[in-house]
């Protein structure tokens, strides 16, 4: 590995003086995506400062009947918390239907945030990428674009966001709190990760000098009509080609209001909250489903290898919004698509 | 020569290898070493302790043949820093046996004929021993699904199951053997 200095945060004033003191520093606080990247010489921080033992690792109710999440919580204790099973699963099978035990043993829910596209051309420092090095042309416009992006993507980047959690802390409409020097923020979900524009070497909203310390749930959870559906290439351990999450609130076979987000054709999780409210007092039908799955996908554009996703992403939909209706979310042990 | 010189300036702004110190409670015993910060636990683990046991397969958390538990639970030793673990405890598939008799789990790796190669052998069973203690899995499709973090390329996923279903239903060692 390439060299690099190493320093231990003691509070998340002394992580954010650390950070903004030095251009060249990275956080580290699971590791499974930044070290991966050092060793691939894809990142080259001067230090790492190590957030590990920030006191930010509780799950706390908030008074409204939320959820705030500490950003060291280790995704799969996130996953297993018992408020989480019971009011938020499409957020735990979320968890579960990503990486392998090992990894969510590791990973932080704010790193999860942060990791970056699994873009092979990203990945491979021989050849052109605009999100590794900007200007220098998008390898996988016109390459092996199979895994890549059919929304949100612009001429200098096709490239997708990797997370499962994420699309459903997008339809859950969470909110990012980061401290900086200014102090605490909120960050919208939805304004958090950022579409590539002509800036693909920006992932997201977040600014340099700031720390995520809190991940915040608002009280509707979708417990009763759910799913997470995964389509990948393999049964389990590979990033999804197209999913969906999904939750609804019935009354009887009538959605009262429903929420979907997609994971795996953007930039970032992808939500389209005109077509979703098209869902509200229309018959959990086929047809109904079919439309919003359209709708969403109206200005959906292949690239070559991945022109299937569409189609894909429209069948997806349909069946998690089925799911969800039904109350027969996905299994991520049992993975038959029912 | 202008290349002597680039290379010669380049060296400059690379930092000095710092080694810091580091103690990890390992396999019952407390082990101090000096690594460098960029000296991952696996590492550490194979080239400071002598521990080559936990094997390095992809190097990049993708085969899992490096698993360790840290402070009991399963992880990928290849994707932490061993200066991130200061104070941990770390079990690796040299401190399962206890008074040369094998860990129930290791016995019924043998019982099942739960490897050929071996290679990623201790990584699955301290995988495995992780699943267990998570207490998560009820069916052989749950020990499957969490297990797919750790790959075998001579394939034998179906005794590796079949070891851990062993263990997980506390039926006793070598009590399958022939």
């Amino acid at each position: 590995m390439n060299n690099f200095g190493y320093a231990r945060a003691r509070d998340v004033g002394d992580a954010v003086r650390r950070i903004a003191a030095d251009p060249g520093a990275r956080f580290v606080a699971g590791g499974t995506n930044i070290i991966d990247l050092i060793k691939e010489h894809v990142a080259l921080p001067s230090q790492l400062i190590d957030i590990t033992r920030l006191p930010l690792n509780k799950i706390e109710e908030t008074k409204d009947g939320g959820l705030r999440i500490g950003a060291m919580v280790p995704n799969s204790d996130l996953a297993y918390h018992p408020l989480v099973e019971q009011r938020y699963p499409v957020l735990g099978s979320a968890i579960l239907a990503g990486a392998s035990q090992q990894l969510r043993n590791m990973a932080s829910t704010g790193g999860n945030l942060l990791q970056r596209t699994r873009c092979l051309y990203f990945y491979d420092t021989a050849t052109p990428c605009n999100k590794r090095q900007p200007g220098s042309g998008c390898s996988a416009r016109d390459g092996i674009n199979r895994m890549h992006a059919i929304l949100g993507a612009s001429e200098h980047c096709i490239a997708t966001h990797p997370s499962d959690m994420c699309v459903a802390l997008a339809m859950l409409e969470a909110r990012v709190l980061a401290t900086g020097p200014g102090g605490e923020r909120v960050i919208p979900f939805s304004e958090f990760h950022r579409l590539p524009g002509e800036t693909p070497h920006i992932d997201s909203n977040l600014r340099r000098d700031e720390i995520i310390t809190t991940i915040e749930l608002p009280p509707q959870g979708f417990a009763a009509n759910y799913t997470y559906l995964k389509i990948r290439d393999r049964l389990s351990y590979a990033f999804a080609v197209v999913s969906v999450a999904a939750g609804l609130e019935m009354a009887g076979d009538v959605i009262r209001m429903g929420r979907f987000a997609l994971g795996g054709v953007a930039h970032k999780p992808w939500r389209d909250p005109e077509v979703e409210a098209e869902l509200a007092g229309a018959p959990a039908t086929t047809e109904t489903f079919l439309r919003v799955a359209d709708a969403v996908l109206r200005y959906a554009r292949g690239h070559g290898h991945n022109d299937f996703k569409i189609a894909l992403a429209r069948r997806t939909i349909v069946r998690a919004l089925t799911q969800a209706a039904r109350g027969t979310p996905q299994s991520q042990s049992d993975k038959r698509i029912r | 020569m202008a290349r002597r010189s680039a290379t010669a300036r380049k060296q400059e702004t690379v930092p000095k290898p710092t080694k810091m110190a580091v103690t990890l409670r390992v396999n019952g015993e407390e082990r101090t070493l000096r690594v460098a910060p960029w000296t991952t636990l696996l590492d550490a683990l194979r080239l400071h302790l002598d521990l080559t046991g936990t094997k390095k397969g992809c190097d990049h958390g993708q085969c899992g043949a490096c698993t360790v538990l840290v402070d009991g639970r399963r992880i990928n030793s290849c994707l932490t820093l061993a200066v991130m673990k200061d104070g941990a405890e770390v079990t690796t598939i040299e401190g399962l046996a206890k008074d040369g008799a094998l860990h129930p789990l290791q016995q019924a790796f043998i019982d099942h004929d739960a490897f050929q190669c071996g290679y990623c052998t201790p990584g699955q069973i301290c995988s495995g021993l992780g699943l267990i203690a998570e207490g998560k899995a009820r069916t052989a499709e749950d020990v499957r699904e969490l297990m797919s973090g750790n790959l075998c390329r001579c394939g034998a996923y179906p005794n590796i199951v079949a070891a851990i279903e062993q263990v997980m239903s506390g039926k006793g060692l070598g009590e399958k053997k022939r």
